[in-house]
């Protein structure tokens, strides 16, 4: 039985994928190699994890401006997620998302989206209609 | 979000299609966060360094210069990451090269001016008290924040570009005034005795924050820190807790007008001399072989370049040193003599790059270099992931570090 969780609206288009989730934090910058498409930061609870084509579920973003041109980067070379979902983003990754046209949510009302989910989940999520379904 | 008459022009496409561009990003972005209306800025500061940026950045940007993009308030750059006087030796290719021409070209086209800078609240026009701006680079805008007082939201290269554009941005975050209040207390028990111990202490008060939306005000220091430790102060702050804004009491501009017993329901959290021990075990051990030893993150000031020429003066290094300072600085120091004092000890100084923004990774990987060190408790925080082994220790020691081949 699907279960919807719902968030504040967020950015991009509708889409679907298989979570990838850790309470960590997240910056394109600081965590990832890019070019590769994995985490790279070893003290990151995704070390070595492929990010590609996931819905990313983490806790907060956070660090420097890089990471809002880097999404659309990672976009326009198709290695990026399919979405990411915080509990909060920062103002650099919904720039960001809005630059790439990336689809991000955050603010979930049902509480810490990093336990709401788990590895492996396959969802929806909503932006415009401000909600996630678990599928 | 409430649209002026101008604004609604804008959308419309009636000042081209670039500020059409810029408009609708900043709805996108201003809804996300539920602004009402925009409020106009002052000036807009940019990162757009060509690691950030990539191919896909420059075709962007080529394509709003073909589309008549031009600013239309004073707007700025954040380091550069190649100095195209000395790439070369660095192990950076002609392809980052071309992308950081290309990327130069489009943006004076747009009438942007390359001030290649993350200190220019020390070296170009530093804003003032209540002054709303559009600034990109962490520590530039929590130095803004804090200890200016102008408002401005972390604006990522796309945004500030936004903002240049349009001369305004969505009003959200740090330009309402209740997201200025502290919302965490730290009571600090070990005074700062040098940069990197201001810049361990925004690390402290950073890693325990964690997020954007919490302003810490920070109790019972003895000294009012001078500018540069301010700098190392926010930016590791910002880097390890994404904060754009800190209280110092009785000291920032805005804490001045806070009343701390109207705080007095946040749990204050003691700062000690262990937790600086403990921050600074992170990062290397006496004795630690080097690979290359930095100084920046953010760039040099002209007293930062000064005490590093005299550091340096009838030294050998035998580990490559690389110093990164803002053109501005780069020329004071060189007529003042400071370029050639540091550059005799075998260092080489760097002009409008930052090292962490310049291919860090490439850079590291050219050059088999592994262990950094550093007097930037910022930069030592944001290699771990490009895959050096960073190590921090002050600015004297870097300087002996680099003699020896090995943390002292």
């Amino acid at each position: 039985m699907s279960k919807i969780l719902k968030c504040h609206p967020g950015i991009g288009d509708k889409t679907e994928g298989i979570v990838l989730c850790a309470n960590d934090n997240f910056s394109a910058r600081y965590d990832l190699d890019r070019i590769k498409g994995v985490f790279s930061r070893p003290q990151h609870k995704l070390f070595g994890k492929s990010y590609k084509n996931k819905i990313l579920v983490l806790n907060e973003s956070k660090g420097g401006v890089a990471s809002a041109w880097m999404l659309y980067e990672m976009k326009v070379r198709d290695v990026v997620p399919k979405a990411i979902l915080f509990n909060k983003a920062n103002t650099i990754l919904a720039q960001g998302a809005a630059h790439a046209n990336l689809t991000m949510c955050d603010r979930f009302i049902d509480g810490d989206i990093t336990s709401l989910l788990k590895t492996g989940d396959k969802v929806i999520v909503d932006p415009s209609g401000g909600y996630i379904e678990i599928i | 979000m409430h649209l002026n008459d101008e604004e609604k022009s804008m959308l419309n496409g009636d000042f081209g299609k670039a500020k059409k561009w810029a408009l609708e990003h900043q709805i996108k972005v201003g809804s996300f966060f539920s602004a009402r209306k925009f409020v106009n800025v002052s000036q807009a500061h940019m990162m757009v360094d060509p690691e950030s940026i990539g191919q896909a950045g420059v075709i962007f940007l080529e394509d709003l210069v073909n589309k008549g993009a031009k600013v239309s308030i004073p707007t700025i750059t954040d380091p550069r990451g190649v100095d195209l006087n000395y790439y070369k030796p660095l192990g950076q290719t002609e392809e980052m090269a071309e992308i950081d021409r290309r990327t130069i070209k489009a943006c004076t086209s747009m009438g942007i001016m390359m001030t290649d800078t993350c200190v220019n609240y020390q070296t170009i026009m530093p804003p003032v008290y209540g002054e709303h701006v559009a600034y990109g680079d962490t520590g530039v805008v929590i130095y803004s924040n804090s200890v200016c007082g102008a408002r401005s939201n972390f604006e990522g290269g796309p945004s500030a570009l936004a903002a240049g554009l349009t001369g305004r941005t969505p009003d959200y975050g740090l330009h309402l005034d209740e997201n200025r209040l502290p919302t965490k207390r730290f009571c600090v028990k070990y005074q700062p005795k040098d940069l990197t111990d201001w810049g361990i202490l925004g690390a402290i008060i950073g890693k325990q924050l964690g997020s954007y939306w919490e302003v810490p005000i920070v109790e019972a220091l003895e000294v009012v820190p001078n500018s540069d430790e301010m700098k190392h102060l926010g930016a590791a702050m910002a880097s390890y807790g994404s904060t754009p804004l800190f209280h110092l009491h009785k000291i920032t501009p805005e804490a001045k007008n806070l009343k701390i017993e109207q705080f007095d329901n946040l749990d204050l959290i003691d700062i000690n001399s262990s937790d600086f021990e403990s921050l600074k075990s992170l990062f290397g051990r006496k004795g630690d072989k080097i690979d290359v030893v930095v100084f920046a993150a953010p760039q040099l000031s002209i007293v930062e370049m000064q005490k590093v020429a005299s550091l340096s003066k009838d030294k050998s290094f035998k580990v490559p040193v690389i110093v990164c300072t803002s053109p501005q600085v780069y020329a004071d120091s060189l007529r003042m003599g400071f370029i050639e004092k540091i550059e005799n000890s075998g260092a080489k100084v760097l002009q409008g790059t930052c090292f962490y923004q310049q291919y860090a990774r490439e850079i590291g990987e050219a050059n088999g270099w592994k262990k950094l060190l550093s007097n930037s408790t910022k930069i030592v925080n944001i290699l771990g992931g490009y895959g050096y082994a960073p190590a921090l220790a002050s600015m004297e020691n870097c300087i002996l570090g680099a003699v020896k081949g090995e943390i002292v």
